[in-house]
């Protein structure tokens, strides 16, 4: 008896896994071209008292600048809660967010609906390629960790490499149908005539679900850009 | 630092700032002699440098020899009261000294660092200058720079506008065009 089962197991057991990974493989290829398909079509209709929870990612030198001067512009209470995430060794940064938002409860807000945290750097400006494939593999981990914890429906990011971790996971979300993250990109007004690595990165990879330029040099060179005019 | 001449003579500062970064290139030009006649040759009575992270130490004067007065610090939280109080900046050319600068409405000379490797700044400094919002030089053009520059034929820069990304965001998003 128990060979015969065994013999049957050893038989259809092959078969039973080569079926069932060639249907998961069907399954998320289905997934990633709907993914591509939709990536960058505009969202259905909703009421303007809904509110989508929103990832902001902040940059070193001029990067978070740049972002709070758009996050100004934008409905505090329709984009929150709000979460900031910059590179663990970016002082500055998320000082400039905590003040962001306690200028907002001083001019009347509810209360601060906002979460800072640190995530490790892909890359250093200037460290050798070479060893920054190990550092973006712990970054992208670390991503993971907190995108999962996350799971933003807003992601806007303007810049900086730590964002290309967290789009690329928000991306795989997206395929996985873990949630559906609409990303924002604004080219830094710094880039005039070419883009950014992450930019390139993103625009390229056709990650973004709306890529922003701020001058009009760039709509040219790379014609899938919306130009914006300079924000600062 | 010009006590006794406060009631007779306007302070003109002249202020240099590379912001986060190390720029010694710039601290040190703006130390030299040649820069500092050039300034004093313009009207400028104070040169006050922001250093940064840079290892070239100024040279301190209080400029009571009838010459320009000199003072640096590191970093500061924030450089605005410094623009504030200028006649003249002298920029790296990180984007976010450049456009504090140019919101306040001071004239700027924008120096490019030449040691950053694929300078992706001086395309913004470049861009501007052909626009005429500032003026744009390297360390060892700085004082010729200086010497030539036109102020008033600098053409004040309008702020930006973060609105058109906004709406299109929203639009994006779903929400109805609001009031």
């Amino acid at each position: 008896m128990e060979k015969n089962t065994s013999c049957f197991f050893s038989n259809s057991s092959p078969n039973l896994v080569i079926t069932c990974f060639v249907a998961f493989i069907t399954i998320i290829l289905v997934r990633f071209l709907y993914v591509i398909y939709r990536t960058g079509k505009p969202l259905n209709k909703r009421t303007p008292q809904q509110t989508l929870s929103t990832l902001i990612v902040l940059g070193s030198g001029g990067h978070t600048a740049e972002m709070i001067n758009l996050l100004l512009v934008l409905q505090k209470d329709r984009f929150t809660p709000r979460f900031y995430i910059a590179a663990a060794t970016d002082n500055m940064s998320l000082q400039k967010a905590r003040v962001f938002e306690n200028s907002l409860v001083d001019s009347g807000a509810k209360g601060i609906s906002a979460e800072f945290m640190q995530i490790y750097r892909s890359r250093e400006v200037g460290q050798s390629y070479v060893t920054s494939v190990w550092t973006t593999l712990v970054a992208t981990a670390h991503a993971l960790w907190l995108m999962i914890k996350i799971r933003p429906q807003v992601i806007l990011c303007n810049g900086p490499g730590t964002c290309i971790p967290l789009c690329v996971i928000a991306f795989i979300f997206k395929v996985v149908g873990i949630r559906w993250s609409s990303i924002f990109y604004v080219e830094s007004i710094a880039r005039v005539k070419r883009l950014s690595l992450s930019g390139l990165l993103l625009y390229k990879l056709q990650i973004a679900d709306q890529f922003f330029v701020q001058w009009p040099q760039l709509q040219r060179k790379y014609p899938r850009a919306r130009y914006v005019g300079c924000l600062m | 630092m010009g006590e006794a001449r406060d009631g007779v003579k306007v302070k003109r500062v002249v202020f240099v700032t590379v912001g986060t970064t190390c720029f010694d290139a710039l601290v040190k030009v703006a130390d030299s002699q040649e820069v500092k006649d050039e300034l004093y040759r313009r009207g400028y009575t104070d040169l006050l440098i922001q250093m940064g992270r840079g290892s070239y130490l100024p040279i301190k004067s209080t400029g009571d020899d009838g010459s320009l007065a000199v003072d640096y610090f590191t970093f500061s939280s924030s450089i605005a009261d410094y623009l504030r109080s200028a006649s003249l900046v002298i920029s790296h050319a990180g984007s976010g000294s450049i456009f504090e600068t140019l919101q306040l409405g001071k004239p700027l000379i924008v120096v490019v660092n030449e040691d950053l490797m694929d300078n992706h700044q001086s395309e913004l400094a470049e861009e501007l200058a052909e626009r005429k919002h500032l003026y744009c030089a390297r360390p060892l053009t700085l004082h010729q720079t200086i010497a030539g520059m036109d102020l008033n034929s600098l053409v004040p820069y309008s702020p930006g506008d973060a609105t058109p990304v906004a709406k299109l965001i929203n639009r994006f998003l779903g929400f109805p065009e609001e009031s």
